[in-house]
């Protein structure tokens, strides 16, 4: 238990073995753990970065959602609008051709009533010459004939 | 106690025990023993370093490596609470060599006393102290080493002239410059000296106490006095060893936080002092 040379040996060993312990095992360790903290903090950032981006997505999906409904209500106002305008026109052009319709129908029916006046008229002029050449047994001559019926037809 | 019939051989046993192994004379000599023993424990050092080191893993460290990455940054906050994380690349380092080295030597102390040396002495070797921490050369070769960087540091830090005016003007004063040399000198002389001496004397406090329990039984002879000396010394044993695994881990602490300090307070600039 004296101080000896043991001293020297032991001074050089504890210098030598510290420079080796620094070399070996605290270098190579304390770099990777500083490497690992490096690490975690890059993901742990990355995952706040994550977060804050999925938060902006869901942001701008309830954007996209809320314009397309918009959208979609101003197209289904808009086929709206629009059916009840043809809607709307259909009713129209069926009352305007009913309209037609009727006045062509009535047209028709004075123009056969004109004609049917005519023939009549015609025939009753026949029948009464005949009548009356048969009252007079005789034979009327053109000329009176036609005399009895522009008469005839004058009073019809 | 058989101390009454062999008390010469008790204190044979105590200064066997206490001789090292060594070659030469005076100054000269040169305890091979505490060498062996604290470059084997070195070498364990390195070797599991290397074990580690071939497998370093970031992702997915094993249990080991988790462990002594524990220690690492265990000792890499002691050296940051003193310093303020400023401190030289070679404190850390320093630092965990003195933990583990120290706590290793320490170990040695509780191997059963007699198990090493009595195989030693079957192989013809006529001492053997294992533990180097009970060989003062120990403590004081790392208080020196310490010592010797507190002075660089102190130099680097403050200038030889801010180093200088620490002995003048400190802790009295401008007008007790020679009181101040003293005080000053004792104060820096006394930090190796207690640092290399507090861990010393514990060991070897601690060595000599597990002596004495073995010799409890020492030369006893197959006697009824045994049953009352065998268990007592078993008990006595036991309790002391279970305590020194407490003394051993506190000074190789103490140690290695002392040293942090010093160092520490070698960078605190003179005028904030």
């Amino acid at each position: 238990m004296n101080i000896n040379i043991t001293l020297l040996a032991q001074i050089i060993a504890f210098v030598i073995l510290v420079w080796l312990v620094s070399k070996y095992l605290w270098t190579p360790l304390s770099a990777l753990m500083e490497a690992r903290r490096q690490k975690i903090a890059d993901g742990l950032s990355a995952s706040e970065r994550g977060k804050h981006e999925l938060k902006l997505a869901q942001e701008r999906s309830a954007e996209i959602l809320r314009e397309t409904k918009e959208k979609a209500n101003d197209i289904v106002a808009q086929a709206n609008a629009r059916a009840n305008q043809v809607l709307e026109d259909a009713r129209v052009n069926a009352k305007v051709e009913a309209e037609r319709i009727v006045a062509q129908a009535s047209a028709e029916i004075d123009r056969e009533v004109n004609r049917a006046k005519e023939v009549l008229r015609t025939q009753v002029s026949a029948i009464a010459v005949t009548g009356a050449e048969r009252i007079l047994k005789r034979e009327v001559t053109i000329k009176d004939h036609e005399a009895a019926l522009a008469d005839l037809i004058a009073h019809i | 106690m058989s101390t009454e019939t062999a008390g010469g051989s008790s204190v044979e046993y105590i200064q066997h025990h206490l001789a090292n192994l060594s070659v030469g004379q005076g100054f000269w000599q040169l305890n091979i023993d505490t060498l062996i023993f604290s470059f084997l424990l070195g070498a364990l050092i390195l070797f599991v370093a290397m074990k580690i080191g071939q497998n370093l893993r970031t992702e997915t460290p094993g249990r080991f490596q988790n462990a002594v990455e524990g220690v690492l940054e265990f000792v890499d906050n002691q050296v940051k609470d003193s310093f303020g994380g400023k401190a030289p690349t070679l404190i850390a380092p320093l630092a965990l060599t003195i933990l583990i080295w120290v706590w290793l030597m320490n170990f040695m102390d509780l191997i059963p006393i007699d198990l090493l040396p009595a195989i030693a002495h079957g192989l013809g070797i006529p001492h053997l102290k294992i533990v180097p921490t009970t060989d003062l050369n120990t403590p004081l070769a790392m208080a020196l080493v310490v010592f010797v960087l507190t002075i660089y540091y102190n130099i680097k830090v403050k200038g030889f002239g801010g180093y200088l005016k620490m002995f003048l003007f400190h802790p009295f004063g401008k007008f007790f410059v020679p009181i101040n040399v003293v005080m000053t000198l004792i104060e820096e002389l006394a930090k190796p000296i207690s640092l290399g001496l507090r861990l010393f004397g514990n060991m070897f406090a601690g060595e000599l106490v597990f002596m004495l329990i073995a010799l409890l039984t020492l030369g006893a002879t197959l006697s009824a006095s045994l049953l009352i000396w065998f268990p007592l010394q078993v008990v006595l044993d036991l309790a002391w060893l279970i305590f020194h695994i407490l003394v051993i881990s506190l000074q190789a602490f103490i140690f290695m936080v002392l040293t942090i300090v010093y160092l520490g307070m070698a960078h605190i600039d003179a005028d904030s002092h």
